[in-house]
Formats: C-alpha cells, structure tokens, sequence
C-alpha cells in the first residue's frame, strides 16, 4: 500500500509546471534591485563609466567611413531628434531580410550599404559606442516594440528558447527570472532579466557589454552551448526580452553589478 | 532484486531505483562525508550553495532558492538522498535542481561538459555520505 502511495505521488507531481509570466505591474528593471551605490553611479553621468562610450559614439557619429564617405550623421542629422526612440523599438522588423534584426545589425545594414564600409564586429568598442549612443537618445523612454503578425512566428521562437531547460544544469532562462526573480542565487539577486539598459557597463566586465553578451554569461552558467553573436537564434530571445519588457523605461547605458 | 548498475554508462538503470530511493550505493562502497561536505561548499564543483542554505557558517553567500540542508539525513535515508543527488527530476519533474548523475535527456550541452555527468560516481557517494551526517 506505501508503495502504490509513493507512485501515486510521483504521477501527480509529474505535471509540468509551466513558468508563469510576469504581471505588468510586477515588472522591476534590473535597477531596482542594485546597491545605493551602484544606483547612484548609473544616475551620474559624471560618474557612470558608460559615458565614455556614449562620447565616443557621439564623435564616430561624426565621423566619415567607408568608401561612402558619408558619416551617419550626414543621412540622419542630429541623433538627439532623428534617434530619439528608435532604440527602443528594437528588435525591429526588416523587410530585406524577411525577420527582426537587432540594434547593432541595424547599424551595420548602414555600414555596408550606405557607408559601404566593413561591419563593426560584435563587442567591438565602435559597435559598443555607437549602440550606447543610440540607446542614450531612448533614455527613459518606453520599450516600444511592434507586435505585429510579421513578428509573432519570431516572438513565439524567442519565447520557447526562454522558456527551453537547457545545459548540463538543465535549466530554462523562465525558470530563474519568470519563477525566482525575488530570490537569491548565492549573494546574488536573480532580477527579471530586462534589457532595457543595454549596452551598460558591468562592473564585473569592468566595461560595457551587449546584450548578447549577458545573456551568454548565463548561458555559460548552466554550461549550456551559447548560439552566435547575431544569430537569429539571439536575435528572437532580444524580441521576446523587448516584449516582456514592453513599456519599461530605456536606461541605457545603465550600470550593472 | 540487486540495484543494477550500468557500468560505465553514467545513468543508473529503471530498475535500481525502488520508488522513491536507490538503495544502493552507486560505486558499491560507502562516501567519504568530509570529501563530501567539501563538495557542496565549493561553488564551481556542487553548485549546492548557489541554491541552498546549510549549517556551513563559514560560507557568506548561501541561496535561497530551495530548502535548508540542515536535517536532511533526519528527513530521508540514504537511499532517498542518493535519488535526489542523481536525479531529482525523478521525485519531482518540475524541479529545478540539476541531475548530478544523468546525461541523458540534456539539451544544447556545452562542448565541454557534453556526456559528462556534474558530478562522479564517488563525488556522489561523499556528497550522500556528508549528507546523511546532517541529522539535526
Ligand atoms: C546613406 C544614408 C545613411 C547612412 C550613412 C546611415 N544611414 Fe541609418 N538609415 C538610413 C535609412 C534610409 C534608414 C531607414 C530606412 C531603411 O530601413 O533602410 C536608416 C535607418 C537607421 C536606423 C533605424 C531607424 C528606425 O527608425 O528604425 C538606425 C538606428 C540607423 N539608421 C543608424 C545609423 C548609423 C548608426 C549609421 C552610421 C554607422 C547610419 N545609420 C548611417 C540611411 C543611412
Ligand atoms: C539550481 C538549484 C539547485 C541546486 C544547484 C541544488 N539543489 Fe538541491 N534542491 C533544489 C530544490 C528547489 C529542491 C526542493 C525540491 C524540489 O524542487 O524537487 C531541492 C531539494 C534537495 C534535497 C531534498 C531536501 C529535502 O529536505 O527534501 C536535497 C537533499 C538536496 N536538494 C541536496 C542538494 C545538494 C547536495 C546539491 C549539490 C550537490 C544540490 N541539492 C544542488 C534546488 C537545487
């Protein structure tokens, strides 16, 4: 009789318990959860080490490339109006290529087509600065990004790739950040996983990392094999990210611990 | 009924496992506790702490994410203890503790670790031993 009990058991729990998706109004940035003192750095210009970046993308904006011999402000102008809230509703749909592309995909389509100049390289300091730059002109600004029946098939893979235990630890992105966002793993709080303050400065990267880039981290964390900068693949996981995240403000370029 | 085990083949055969326990140890001798409680305090080799809190005073940063280790040994045997260790996702599916002894079932492994169990056989064994010391 203990035993058809202990099997019993067994069968009920064997549901899968499907991750439950945050309420909007549980939403918390990444920010919330941070030190006074980190928080204070992200607040300061003068103090946030982000900023450096944001200078610099601000002089390569200027600045002529490529056999184009165009810079990208000669095409846009002024990025503090032409760019204001367009980094926030990216990933945006492109009609070339039939899908989402991300921010620095973006800017490189501008390289090699309009500056016909090489493509900047994932983590390198010139997509960095770029991307922060355009990120700081959506400071503060929602997360806007469009939900249309273009973008769904893309939002739907983003969001089976979150929700898929992966690695040798056997985990799903949803588990941590949709399940344990309140608690700790060791000394660290596990936070919601929104995007709305990349590129940023870690201070454990002592520099200024992608969102990719993070999201890698925890990829390698659960020793789980990481896709490719700019694969679709990464690019859909940043659309379900912008969705979950719609509304929140842009914080770029935030500072994280 | 003797528990079967499958060689080198890192899983432990259906039929070891009665119920809700492997009754038996998996390398056919008895853990070493302290080698054992050296494993779950290192957070690169268990990964314990990242998840739990324990009676290990010197360690700063515990978990939270799952329950005290404290009194395990008193709360299940050592058969039910080693169930838990290979894989707790045969007491419960919807766990989120990792399989230490399984490398079946795994998705998008990372090169290195592919075919690879988190731990071996004999770190699972010390883990149980130590385990079974927490009594209160
Ligand atoms: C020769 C013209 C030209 C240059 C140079 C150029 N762009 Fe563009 N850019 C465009 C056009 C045209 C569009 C919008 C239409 C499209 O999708 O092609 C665009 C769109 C964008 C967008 C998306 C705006 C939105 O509302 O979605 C971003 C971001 C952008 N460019 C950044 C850059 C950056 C950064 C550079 C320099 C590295 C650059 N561009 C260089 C012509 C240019
Ligand atoms: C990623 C999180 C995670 C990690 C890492 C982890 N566990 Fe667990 N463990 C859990 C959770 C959550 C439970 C609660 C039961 C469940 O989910 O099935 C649990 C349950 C247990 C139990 C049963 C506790 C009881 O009182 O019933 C034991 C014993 C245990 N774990 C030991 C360990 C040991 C030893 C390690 C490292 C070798 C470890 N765990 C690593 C999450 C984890």
């Amino acid at each position: 009789m203990r035993v058809v009990g202990t099997v019993a058991l067994l069968c009920t729990l064997a549901v899968p318990v499907r991750a439950v998706e945050i309420p909007p109004a549980e939403r918390r940035s990444g920010y919330e959860f941070m030190s006074r003192e980190t928080r204070a750095m992200q607040d300061d210009d003068a103090a946030n080490p982000a900023m450096l970046w944001v200078l610099e993308g601000e002089a390569l904006w200027a600045r002529t490339a490529g056999a184009g011999e165009r810079a990208c402000r000669d095409c846009h102008g002024d990025a503090r109006s032409s760019m204001k809230g367009v980094a926030a509703r990216y990933p945006a749909f492109d009609a070339t290529r039939g899908r989402p592309v991300n921010l620095e995909q973006r800017v490189n389509a501008c390289r090699t087509e309009r500056q016909k100049a090489p493509a900047l390289a994932y983590q390198s300091r010139e997509l960095l600065a770029l991307t922060a730059y355009l990120g700081r002109q959506s400071r503060g600004l929602p997360i806007d990004i469009a939900t249309d029946a273009r973008m769904k098939p893309f939002l739907d893979a983003g969001r089976a790739a979150f929700n898929r235990r992966q690695g040798q630890l056997d985990l799903s992105c949803a588990q941590c950040h949709d399940d344990h966002w309140d608690k700790r793993l060791a000394g660290n709080a596990i936070t919601q996983a929104h995007p709305n303050g990349y590129p940023l400065y870690r201070l454990e990267w002592q520099g200024l990392g992608s969102l990719q880039r993070r999201m890698r981290n925890c990829m390698a964390g659960i020793r789980a094999l990481a896709p490719e900068y700019g694969s679709a693949e990464f690019v859909d996981l940043e659309l379900f990210l912008a969705w979950r995240a719609r509304g929140m403000k842009m914080e770029t370029p935030a500072v994280r611990p | 009924m003797r528990g079967v085990l499958v060689g080198a083949a890192m899983c432990v055969a259906a039929n070891a496992v009665a119920a809700d326990s492997i009754p038996e140890s998996l390398t056919g001798a008895r853990g070493d506790p302290v080698r054992g409680r050296a494993i779950i305090v290192n957070r690169h080799l268990g990964l314990c702490l990242l998840c739990h809190s324990g009676p290990f005073e010197e360690q700063r940063f515990q978990g939270d994410l799952a329950p005290d280790l404290k009194g395990a040994g008193a709360r299940l045997s050592e058969g039910q203890l080693r169930l838990r260790i290979v894989d707790n996702s045969r007491v419960n599916s919807a766990t989120i503790m990792p399989a230490y002894y399984r490398t079946a079932r795994l998705a998008r492994v990372a090169p290195a670790y592919q075919g690879k169990t988190v731990l071996s056989s004999e770190q699972v064994e010390d883990v149980v031993a130590f385990l079974s010391t927490l009594r209160d």
